[in-house]
């Protein structure tokens, strides 16, 4: 038997975050490294189990290795549970024919039958490529008493960045009287941050709908929303007034983890009340050498520090042996910088190797633009790359032939 | 693996009683993130028992608290898994006031019930207050191929002269323990101590269990020298890793400060497939604020540095103040100091609050220790 549960929360995390390059050729974006020892997908799993949301159905599609090995059985974020707990579901094949997830309403219409378990009254839309703290019990309460059949949460944005969200006109008490995915005349700057709230029969209904119309690209923003204030459905929007940022580019996800910084950091992880979970291994404290120098840095457990590291965000594991600099870039986990190497302004993905004497990037003020650097990789000893470059295994076969090694 | 773990929390419960006051040995903190009992439980978890009972003595809440169903260790199981047991004092004495176990010999009279019910043929006994990563693996497979009923685990060690609470071993040198002799006794000079970890069969520890009903025998060691004078074969296992057992605090400030050693803390937690695990306790990574300066030392997630530390233990959740300067220190889980404050060989227990301007200096024969949510 299958206890009832008030509210589902099913995750979208199958995109591939193309713009993300290299670091998400083999990982689905949720599982990209953040903050040191977090993925993305800590944020809205941390939300859930903080918001007393306890059955999550994770939705995964591309490269889902990295992300099922990672949740797991959801242990980490208390979701390891008898009645409900994480769920993850991949596409499969049905009696007559078999569907990839054509887009975010297909993937959840295709799992109605997992919602449908647990009875609950209503069902939260959520995904997996934002880094915020939110409490969406909140949120519930204000769809509660709004009576809405749809709650969206909204964020102000900048003007200039509106055209890449999903913008909404508001009329009296928030009521959403517009929806417009990705305007390229933005009338407002109230963003939708794809988190919304469904009464769970107005879902099913529309889904149903939805998926019966050939025309339509089975998206929420697109599709979904559009179609139900179309039909004169209570649309209410929920202002979240925290921190939110979409690391969907190289950009912005450096951006995130600079927000960590300082003594008052925009986006801080210590508040006790809404703690962050994570999946780490099990790695001894950091050690910090002698002749090392850190400022306005993050470093976490398994690393060790002989050089210098200044304005950086460190993942498990990394080293940066004597003479070696990191300025104002962040490392993934187990990165090794050899001695006297440079690493300015890039992102550096898992396991790679900064050979001695190699230059990465330039100094931030000077650069074209941030320098990425794939995982797994073997720089060699003194070669550069370029700033602004993205550096993957071809590259370094290019660098490495220039120098005959 | 065949064989279940038993652990003994609390034989020198009085050594650090600084530290012991309100815990067990076992959950003294060590190494920025760690309690003792994390090394033991390590060993035994990475040679692939997953069938652990502890027996507990006084004290043993934090213990409690820091194991819970030990997940964190993958011994959260249906079939084996962790299992606590807790002193067995029973309210039907025979004679006298109920008596809590001194000896391991009393402690597993105690547990015999878990352990006839064990279904595997060995056991590995193992106090659990040291600190090392040994390969338990091939001491449990060095103990099948010689047939030994006990084999003992010993390192050589420099004692001083009338070094106390260690135990001599005097082996042949094929291996076969010849005497044990009490350390208190003995001159000056290289010898093999006893490691406190053991493997042996069922059938010997039954035997044990029945000789210390019927017989009155209270002390493990002297039964096993029992046997080895009746040419029963019990046997050395030599470890020659890093291995540290503290017995006062002068002692776990030196055993600490080993850590800041690269080749020390590259033979306990760097060892491949041998992680050395604990309870995860999420903590966010430690945050630099422009201006601090640190050397040598070695840091868990969770503190922010706006100050300079040097030759440190700094455990999760510390924050070192603007201007502050802590050399040669050992501070506990969320220690709290304020700005312009200096510390020379301290040591604080967990949640000590260290208030502006204070200066404060031990030396490291005499390290200066403040308790438990103590504050200056």
């Amino acid at each position: 038997m299958i206890k009832k549960k008030e509210t589902v929360a099913m995750l979208l995390a199958g995109g591939q975050g193309s713009r993300l390059h290299l670091l998400t050729e083999r990982t689905a974006k949720p599982a990209v490294t953040f903050g040191g020892k977090y993925r993305i997908i800590d944020f809205p799993l941390s939300n859930c189990i903080n918001s007393g949301i306890d059955t999550v159905g994770v939705l995964t599609q591309y490269q889902p290795l990295a992300l099922n090995e990672y949740i797991g059985n959801g242990q980490p974020w208390d979701l390891d549970r008898t009645y409900g707990g994480v769920t993850l579901l991949p596409p499969y094949q049905m009696n007559k024919r078999a569907d990839w997830y054509k887009g975010t309403a297909n993937a959840i219409y295709q799992n109605l039958q997992f919602i449908d378990k647990f009875d609950p009254d209503y069902v939260v839309i959520l995904s997996g490529d934002h880094i915020y703290k939110m409490d969406y019990a909140d949120m519930i309460s204000a769809h509660k008493h709004s009576g809405a059949d749809c709650t969206i949460a909204v964020f102000d944005v900048p003007l200039a960045e509106a055209s890449r969200f999903g913008i909404m006109t508001l009329g009296e008490n928030n009521r959403v009287v517009e929806f417009t995915e990705k305007p390229k005349q933005p009338k407002s700057t109230k963003a939708s941050m794809g988190v919304y709230v469904f009464d769970r029969a107005k879902l099913a209904a529309y889904l149903e709908a939805d998926e019966a119309d050939e025309k339509s690209e089975k998206d929420f923003g697109k599709n979904v929303i559009p179609a139900m204030l179309n039909a004169g459905e209570k649309l209410f929007a929920y202002e979240f007034k925290g921190y939110w940022k979409d690391v969907g580019t190289i950009n912005s996800l450096w951006e995130a983890n600079m927000d960590l910084l300082g003594e008052r950091p925009v986006l801080t992880l210590r508040d006790k009340n809404w703690r962050m979970f994570s999946r780490n291994d099990a790695m001894p404290p950091h050690y910090v050498g002698s002749g090392a120098v850190i400022n306005n840095s993050i470093i976490t457990e398994g690393c060790e520090i002989y050089g210098t590291v200044i304005n950086s965000v460190l993942s498990a594991g990394v080293c940066v042996e004597r003479g070696a600099v990191v300025r104002d870039s962040v490392i993934f986990g187990n990165v090794t910088v050899e001695s006297d190497a440079e690493v300015d302004y890039s992102v550096i993905d898992a396991d790679t190797v900064v050979g001695k004497g190699a230059k990465v990037g330039a100094e931030m003020a000077l650069a074209k633009g941030i320098t990425l650097v794939g995982g797994g990789l073997c720089l060699p000893d003194g070669v550069t790359v370029p700033d602004g470059a993205i550096c993957g295994a071809d590259m370094i076969k290019e660098l490495s032939g220039g120098k005959n090694k | 693996m065949n064989a279940v773990g038993i652990l003994f929390s609390g034989i020198n419960e009085n050594s650090v009683h600084e530290l012991t006051k309100e815990r067990t040995m076992a959950s003294v903190p060590f190494g920025c993130r760690y309690r003792l009992i994390d090394f033991t439980l390590s060993n035994l978890v990475n040679a692939g028992i997953t069938h652990v009972g502890l027996i507990t003595h006084y004290n043993y809440q934090s213990l409690m608290d820091h194991i819970g169903s030990g997940k964190d260790w993958d011994l959260a199981r249906r079939r084996g898994g962790f299992h606590l047991l807790p002193p067995f004092v029973t309210a039907f004495t025979g004679s006298g006031a109920a008596q809590l176990w001194s000896t391991w010999l009393e402690a597993l009279v105690g547990v015999r019930d878990f352990i006839y019910e064990c279904k595997e043929d060995l056991f590995v006994l193992s106090d659990c207050d040291s600190v090392c990563n040994l390969d338990l693996d091939s001491m449990i497979r060095s103990h099948v191929e010689s047939g030994a009923e006990v084999t003992l685990a010993v390192k050589t060690a420099y004692l001083t002269d009338g070094t106390r609470n260690l135990t001599v071993v005097a082996s042949a040198p094929d291996g076969r323990i010849t005497d044990m002799i009490d350390s208190l006794g003995m001159p000056g000079g290289y010898a093999d101590v006893s490691l406190k970890l053991l493997v042996t069969g069922k059938r010997f520890i039954t035997e044990a269990i029945n000789a210390a009903i019927s017989r009155g025998y209270r002390d493990l060691i002297k039964y096993i020298q029992l046997r080895t004078s009746e040419g029963g074969d019990c046997r050395v296992f030599r470890f020659d890793g890093y291995f540290a057992r503290v017995s006062d605090l002068t002692e776990y400030y030196r055993c600490s400060m080993d850590l800041l050693d690269p080749d020390i803390r590259r033979s306990l937690f760097a060892v491949r497939n041998r992680p050395v695990l604990t309870k995860v306790r999420n903590s966010a990574p430690s945050t630099y604020i422009n201006g601090s300066v640190v050397r040598n030392s070695l840091i868990a997630d969770g503190c922010v540095i706006e100050g300079t530390v040097e030759n440190s233990i700094i455990f999760r959740g510390v924050k070192i103040g603007k201007n502050t300067h802590v050399k040669n220190c050992i501070l506990m889980q969320d220690t709290f100091t304020g700005s312009n404050v200096y510390l020379n060989c301290v040591v604080t227990d967990k949640n000590a609050v260290i208030r502006d301007g204070r200066v404060l200096s031990g030396h490291e024969t005499l390290p200066f220790f403040i308790g438990k949510n103590g504050s200056v």
